[in-house]
């Protein structure tokens, strides 16, 4: 166990790290953040031993770090460096081998086949046994540095210290050095102490987060209580949303670049963005919509700007088919949200509403096997609340107008139509936090939606 | 196992190679001169002094004075010179994690060359030392010239960091320099003895100046061969190494210091001689690798085969007069570096 008692330290002339308490425990991957100039190296120097205390002790294993000599505590602490040039022509096997200096015993510091069997073993883990006999300098950054990774596990350590271990490699190398040393600490019970530049990998990797700020503790705990997004934008002094990761229960930051494009000021979505044709209608925003989907090409939550429908009698509106009439119609995939039901000609309402807190374009279509497709497009910032509240609220003004009308759906072709409904913000304008019956949104959303449905199932009976 | 017999063999090789060039080499630094003997005559003669066989006839024992009093203990002078600035080369380079560092970074060898052109000056003769002041007081300031650099190193960077050392070594170098520039300025008798200790000899030494350079050489090269190791490990940074388990402080210093005492009697007993330093732990680790607990040895047999031969070509090729071996040394390695640089720039360009 690592612990860290009203720790003090820094330069000769400076006074980097202040009061720092905390304890790492054994078989735990424990993530540093901080912004520039926070001390996080500095942290990590005064941890690893290359710098004094000047107040209070570090201990590991109740051992003073003072009391360790520098081979006893290379074999109990190893460091991964950021990534450096180096001068000299070494091989692989030659610097994975120097991990073993610590451990080589007696005058003439033989090598023996224990030294052999971990260099074979940490050469295996960290996978580069296949080039050991190369150089250093003809490997690619995300090898070297599992070289070094290498090197450092040979020292056998029970900490393992990493300063940006992932600095300058790519995307693909980051996840799986990151992977692995996440496999030697739930494995071999390692103890991780890494520092983190990306906020959203620390989250995802590290068990708990310490989140310095000048020196000091601002946040101490598992990601989920260190990131949020107050004490983010406090220490880091930006703007991020916070997100949860689509697939772990991790929290990821999201930043939010300050000169967002001017695209989406000076207009708003109107009837004019829409093309209804007999064989599809069309709605294109000049710039991408934050979009809540029930069905179709590009549902779920997203950002979008095209929003299609086509009527093909023949249709069996699957995704696979819907690839080809994007191709078709030249719609970018990425940005594009289709369905297809059967239809006819003249299916199509629109309407456009507007109150004193929003204003919205409603639109609703009518397939010939019953489907109903609800499309609103909202001028406004909308929270993820605010788009569910949409479209319950779309929802319950489809069915309540749909039973006034006295409208008993029976499919006249397959199953039971699925309806649809397509909730799109442009993310500029007033601020929309809710969209509830007790809005004055829902309110809008309400009236359009019904009044939209009037329209199209009076003209229906004419 | 077949990667470790080939590593085994490699190393068997290199050394079979330099030793073969080494004793090559010897043999005929002794065999040739104003006087060739033949290499089968040299070959008995030294067996013979070595196993104290008696020589009876009349030309084998003029050779055989020539060779014992002569030839051998300036060729073996080389050597040593040789060896201790290619190792004491291979160690800077390593330590300063830089290939173009060489012995003479830390001005050690200023400080020998003042000491050495002081008493050349001023005339000085120690009683009881003699002809050997010059030796013995250029090693005293080399070695004062170290302390003074570490100490003031240690003055400016407690953390003794080597680039710290480096810039300091190079200010006391240009300082040191100044003196020597002032006292040929001022000579006008002694210049041409004084600029022929600065390019450097190993002419007319004799025994007594192997004497003087022994005991620091076998010093200075044990330590540092304890130390090679801990010089892998350095190569990687002070920082790293420290990870690593090493010692960084203790040892930088036990390095720095064996390095520079094992430079300072070579340039005390033969001048400043360039180049060896610089090239032959150079070209030792393009040829066989860093790896310093080979590249050491390497290098001190190869420095020593290497000064040897140049020693020869500077006292043969305008025979009978004899060219300062420096400037062979740096006519022959100027090249060779060159084109090891250039080799080694295009094979970078593909990578880094």
């Amino acid at each position: 166990m690592l612990t860290l008692k009203s720790v003090a330290g820094g330069y000769d002339d400076k006074q980097v790290i202040q009061d720092m308490n905390f304890s790492v425990f054994p078989g735990e991957f424990f993530g540093i953040l901080g912004p520039n100039g926070s001390g996080k190296t500095t942290l990590l120097k005064l941890i690893s031993g290359l710098l004094p205390c000047s107040d209070g002790s570090i201990q590991l294993d109740n051992q003073d770090l003072q009391q360790f000599s520098t081979k006893a505590l290379a074999r109990k602490m190893a460091v991964l460096p950021q990534l450096t040039s180096h001068a000299f022509p070494y091989t692989v096997r030659d610097t994975v081998a120097l991990g073993r200096y610590a451990h080589l015993q007696g005058v003439f510091q033989t090598w023996t086949a224990e030294d052999e069997r971990v260099v074979e073993t940490v050469m295996e883990q960290t996978h580069i046994t296949g080039f050991q006999h190369h150089l250093l300098q003809e490997l690619s950054g995300g090898e070297q540095q599992r070289v070094f990774l290498a090197q450092a596990l040979a020292q056998e350590p029970a900490v393992l210290l990493l300063d940006e271990p992932t600095n300058h490699l790519d995307l693909a190398y980051q996840k799986d050095l990151l992977d692995l040393l996440k496999r030697m600490v739930r494995e071999q019970h390692l103890t991780v102490v890494a520092i983190f530049h990306d906020v959203n990998l620390a989250s995802l990797y590290g068990d708990r987060l310490l989140l310095m700020h000048g020196g000091q503790v601002k946040a101490l705990g598992r990601p989920d209580g260190v990131l949020t997004e107050s004490v983010v934008n406090d220490v880091y002094q930006t703007g991020v949303k916070k997100n949860p990761h689509p697939s772990m229960a991790k929290p990821q930051m999201h930043l939010i670049p300050s000169d967002y494009p001017s695209v989406t000021k000076g207009f708003r979505l109107d009837a004019s963005m829409l093309d209804v044709q007999p064989e599809r209608v069309t709605f294109i925003s000049p710039a991408p919509l934050r979009t809540f989907a029930s069905h179709g090409w590009g549902s779920g939550i997203g950002w979008n700007r095209y929003v299609v429908q086509w009527f093909d009698a023949t249709c069996s509106a699957d995704i696979e088919t819907m690839g080809d009439y994007l191709a078709r119609d030249g719609f970018d995939p990425a940005q594009t949200i289709g369905m297809v039901t059967a239809g006819s000609i003249d299916n199509t309402v629109y309407y456009f509403g507007e109150n004193e807190a929003a204003s919205l374009l409603t639109v609703v279509t009518v397939g010939q096997e019953g489907t109903i497709s609800v499309w609103l497009f909202i001028n406004g910032i909308m929270t993820d609340e605010a788009f569910m509240q949409a479209m319950m609220t779309a929802a319950e003004a489809k069915t309540q107008t749909l039973r006034e009308l006295g409208v008993t759906r029976t499919p006249s072709i397959g199953p039971y139509p699925e309806d649809r409904i397509v909730v799109a913000a442009l993310q500029y304008g007033p601020n929309l936090p809710g969209a509830g019956m007790t809005i004055d949104l829902g309110q809008l959303i309400h009236d359009c939606v019904c009044k939209a449905l009037w329209k199209r199932m009076q003209s229906n009976d004419d | 196992m077949s990667t470790q017999t080939s590593l085994t063999n490699k190393y068997v090789l290199a050394y079979g190679v330099t030793v073969a060039f080494f004793f090559l080499s010897m043999l005929t630094a002794v065999s040739i001169g104003t006087v060739s003997i033949p290499l089968v005559e040299t070959v008995n003669i030294i067996g013979g002094q070595l196993f104290h066989l008696s020589i009876d006839d009349h030309i084998g024992a003029m050779h055989t004075n020539i060779i014992v009093d002569i030839r051998l203990p300036r060729v073996l002078l080389a050597g040593l010179v040789g060896g201790s600035l290619a190792i004491s080369g291979a160690v800077f380079q390593g330590l300063l994690q830089n290939p173009l560092a060489d012995p003479y970074i830390l001005g050690v060898s200023s400080g020998a060359s003042v000491g050495a052109v002081a008493t050349l000056f001023f005339n000085i003769s120690i009683p009881l030392l003699g002809l050997y002041t010059l030796p013995v007081l250029s090693i005293v300031t080399a070695l004062l010239t170290m302390f003074v650099v570490l100490f003031f190193a240690r003055q400016a960077d407690r953390a003794m960091r080597v680039e710290t050392i480096i810039l300091t070594g190079v200010i006391f170098s240009s300082f040191l320099g100044s003196f020597i520039s002032l006292i040929i300025a001022l000579t006008d008798d002694r210049l041409q003895q004084i600029m022929g200790w600065l390019l450097g000899s190993v002419s007319m030494r004799g025994w007594d100046y192997i004497g003087i350079i022994l005991p620091f050489f076998i010093i200075g090269t044990l330590i540092l061969l304890m130390n090679s190791k801990e010089l892998n490990a350095l190569v990687f940074g002070e920082a790293r190494a420290k990870h690593l388990g090493v010692d960084v402080q203790k040892r930088k210093i036990i390095i720095l210091v064996a390095g520079s005492i094992l430079t300072g009697a070579a340039v005390a007993v033969s001048g400043a001689i360039g180049f060896v330093g610089l090239v032959i732990p150079h070209m030792m680790r393009r040829l066989w690798g860093p790896d310093h607990r080979h590249l050491l040895p390497l290098s001190i047999i190869t420095g020593a085969g290497f000064l040897m031969l140049t020693d020869l070509v500077s006292r043969t090729i305008i025979s009978p007069s004899v060219l300062p071996i420096g400037v062979i040394t740096a006519l022959i390695g100027a090249p060779v570096f060159a084109l090891i640089l250039m080799k080694q720039r295009k094979g970078m360009r593909g990578g880094l």
